[in-house]
């Protein structure tokens, strides 16, 4: 089969929506396209009983009941609602919230939020696998504490948090626990009985769903989890979050999350054997290219690798045939790199060497063996082009050199 | 980022790229950015001490497209210029030059500090080539 150019390695950041996900949704634009609120017509009710046939897919994906589900717009909202709904619902109770320095910004930001507005917030650090250890979660729980929130999988190195060990000692203690489980759902077992979560924010897009929709997940019993609403209106969804639902979304998500379910296993085993063989094949032609995080627990489909001594974005550009992304500050509008990346102790230097290869669904071998070729070929150029690498040639240790401060390169 | 032209002609065929004997006296070094900012630059010079014409200059750089665009077309205005009109090269030419967006203007400001380096490194050798023997070189002097 003939290669086709560019090649789409970047499934952290979006999937394309599966063909069957398309078909399932594809009536509910057209000739479907009741509101599910409408309670006195045919259109209503044909758009509420596929609302509900996807609330059960999803629960069904990870153990739930579909009453626990909560769609919304996607896994920012989810985070948003599940963080600020139940810090303002259990204002009485606690102020004082545990996350971690390696979450999403959605789950990051809203704990910043309530901080201003006059919470406590606790945030963790992480080992150099990228992983929270849950003996800080115990020693972080105070009376005050309502809230952990750790998310499942990293989105920039596909790090596995110990989220059954973190849901165990919460349930214990008698602390609500979210898990931001965006990046995991789909790609490797999940089930809020087995691992006690609380509440759990889910992306339509991260598994080959529509963009636009996500869900919260939020356990309706031992404990019932209460949230404040932080959208108000006609009350849809339980009153936890109001607004017309999307309902051809809706029915995508579900779609999504019945076939991952029928095709988790196989595909993780797909995936795992893809990342390996570009994992081995970039590090048999590339000296000096380390992955960042912990190789035990990770995403099958995620490999971030820093090539020592190129910078990230020289490598994206000279890499124009595939799309992947980088944590070098220069890919952002901030100049900062990555700072899950920082928070492994890695070095600011090997952040801005880094790139986050995402395998998903429709990469093939093939795809991975031209990506292998030309990233390394790259890197041998770059290198060539390197003062830093000249000087490691020469045996100077880099780190010795008296840099010329920083605000000349920041202005 | 879309990338300018100019940015890409300069990265898929940089000019220019290597190294000059940094001891040699008529070689000027400038060695200038961090590892941890994500951008080094070391651009070289080598004047003819007759006529103070940059007879060549060779450059490498850890950077950003940007940030290599504007060193290897620093090097390519450097060659055939007196240190006088090197010293006078402007980030803002480089810029205008590349039609660099705001966000990799700091690249620009790279280069012309690696020019301004390479060009002081130069002249710090030659006026201690001329100290006379006899005297202890004015380094030595400041640190008593």
């Amino acid at each position: 089969m003939a290669l086709k150019l560019p090649i789409f390695m970047d499934n952290h950041a979006t999937t394309p929506v599966d063909p069957r996900v398309l078909e399932a949704m594809l009536p509910y634009f057209t000739t479907e396209f009741g509101n599910a609120a409408s309670r006195s017509h045919i259109f209503g009710w044909k758009a509420e009983e596929a609302v509900e046939r996807a609330r059960k897919q999803v629960a069904d994906l990870i153990g739930a009941d579909a009453k626990e589900i909560v769609f919304t717009s996607g896994a920012t909202e989810s985070d948003n609602l599940a963080i600020k709904g139940v810090a303002e619902f259990y204002a009485e109770k606690g102020d004082h919230i545990i996350t971690a320095v390696t979450e999403h910004k959605a789950v990051l930001d809203s704990c910043k939020r309530l901080e201003r507005e006059g919470k406590r917030v606790t945030t963790l650090p992480v080992g150099k696998d990228g992983r929270v250890d849950p003996d800080d979660v115990a020693k972080a729980i105070e009376a005050k504490t309502i809230l952990v929130t750790i998310m499942y999988a990293n989105n920039e190195i596909g790090v596995l948090q110990p989220i059954r060990e973190i849901g165990a000692l919460c349930r214990a203690k008698g602390v609500l626990f979210h898990t931001d489980a965006v990046q995991g759902i789909g790609k490797v077992p999940f089930d809020v009985n087995a691992m006690n979560v609380d509440l759990a924010s889910i992306s339509g897009h991260k598994f080959y769903g529509p963009k636009g929709v996500g869900a919260l997940y939020v356990r309706r019993s031992k404990p019932r989890v209460r949230i404040a609403p932080i959208i108000d209106g006609g009350g849809h969804e339980r009153g936890m979050r109001s607004g017309t639902l999307n309902v051809p979304a809706i029915v995508g998500l579900g779609k999504a999350a019945e076939i991952a379910r029928a095709e988790m296993a196989d595909e993780a085993a797909r995936l795992l054997a893809l990342r390996e063989r570009l994992r081995k094949g970039l590090q048999a032609r590339v000296p000096e290219a380390y992955v960042n995080g912990s190789m035990e627990h990770r995403l099958p489909g995620n490999l971030n690798i820093s090539f020592a001594y190129v910078e990230g974005e020289s490598l994206l550009m000279g890499l124009k045939d595939v799309a992947v992304s980088s944590g070098s500050a220069c890919t952002s509008a901030s100049l900062e790199p990555s700072y899950v990346l920082r928070a492994l102790g890695v070095g600011d230097e090997m952040a801005h060497s880094s790139i986050r290869f995402g395998l998903g669904r429709f990469n093939t071998d093939e795809e991975v063996d031209y990506v292998i070729d030309h990233a390394a070929s790259l890197v041998d150029r770059l290198r060539a082009l390197s003062p830093l690498w000249e000087m490691v040639q020469e045996g100077i240790d880099i780190k010795t050199i008296n840099w010329s401060a920083p605000s000349s390169a920041h202005v | 980022m879309a990338y300018g032209p100019k940015v890409i002609e300069h990265y898929e065929n940089p000019r220019n790229v290597g190294s000059l004997p940094k001891d040699d006296p008529t070689v000027g070094t400038g060695l200038v950015g961090a590892p941890a900012c994500g951008d080094v630059m070391k651009l070289q010079i080598r004047v003819n001490p007759a006529t103070q014409v940059i007879e060549d200059a060779k450059f490498k750089t850890f950077g950003c497209g940007s940030a290599i665009a504007s060193s290897s077309l620093a090097t390519e205005w450097l060659k055939g210029m007196s240190i006088d009109q090197a010293q006078a090269i402007k980030n803002t030419q480089i810029v205008a030059e590349l039609s660099l967006p705001p966000v990799k203007i700091h690249c620009s400001v790279l280069a012309e500090d690696a020019i301004k380096a390479a060009l002081a490194d130069y002249k710090a050798k030659r006026a201690a080539r001329r100290a006379p023997a006899d005297q202890p070189a004015p380094q030595a002097n400041a640190a008593k």
